[in-house]
């Protein structure tokens, strides 16, 4: 089992692609590895609850977890009442963490 | 517990997208976790940290240079590595080919020039390596 840190930089409504993450990392769950999906810069539109065309939801319907950045939340004036409250708030110190454990992938999209 | 050490690669040039800010952010945290970072600034990356960047004044606001205090992206990589000069310490290389391209020869102190294999070798002896390419 390995664990697998997706960073999600672009929101859903600008790029279309933003299903690729759902889908790689929900098929990655099935087969028992540790999943999380962060979100940052523009990627933390997609956890309002109001967000259309968001994958959010599915992700954590197939046991993603997802956390949201605070400095990117905070730019762009998401209060924690507009987003899910099934998704963690956290920071970039808590990435970074993610990133150093051992037998651990990220990828950037 | 063996030392930790991040290797990052990055791609955007200065001043497009947010994902340098983010880049900065993650190697400032992981220096101030004692974690050891290399940087890897490939295509327009190289720029960052070109010495003859300045900082400009705000004509629209009628601002000075002094009080737009406008930040440069190699007064931040100054920054990082001043953060990480000795342990635990950033390495930052800027890829040769790519500087050559841009003409982006003059950099500020500390920066070194390298290449795809020294890239190659950092995320090798790397706890782990994040890739943060271009849209």
């Amino acid at each position: 089992m390995a664990n697998y840190v997706f960073i999600e930089s672009r929101d859903p409504f600008e790029s279309p692609d933003t299903s690729f993450v759902l889908d790689t990392a929900a098929s990655l769950k099935k087969r028992g590895n540790n999943v999380t999906v962060f979100l940052v810069q523009n990627g933390v539109l997609a956890a309002r609850k109001e967000a259309r065309r968001s994958h959010v939801a599915q992700l954590l319907d197939n046991g993603v977890t997802v956390l949201a950045d605070d400095f990117s939340l905070h730019e762009r004036g998401i209060q924690p009442d507009e987003f899910q409250n099934t998704i963690k708030t956290s920071s970039i110190d808590h990435l970074v963490d993610l990133l150093v454990q051992e037998n651990t992938k990220a990828i950037w999209h | 517990m063996a030392e930790k050490k991040l290797t990052i690669a990055i791609m955007d040039a200065p001043y497009e997208r947010a994902t340098t800010t983010t880049a900065f952010r993650i190697v400032s945290s992981a220096l101030k976790k004692g974690i050891h970072v290399n940087v890897f600034a490939y295509e327009g990356a190289v720029s960052l940290s070109v010495k003859d960047q300045a900082p400009h004044a705000n004509p629209v606001k009628g601002t000075t240079v002094e009080q737009e205090e406008h930040p440069t992206t190699k007064e931040f990589v100054r920054s990082l590595l001043e953060i990480g000069k000795s342990s635990p310490q950033l390495a930052w290389v800027n890829c040769g080919l790519c500087v050559d391209e841009r003409g982006a020869v003059s950099v500020i102190d500390g920066v070194k020039r390298g290449g795809p294999a020294d890239f190659f070798k950092m995320a090798t002896e790397s706890t782990n390596t994040l890739v943060i390419p271009t849209k």
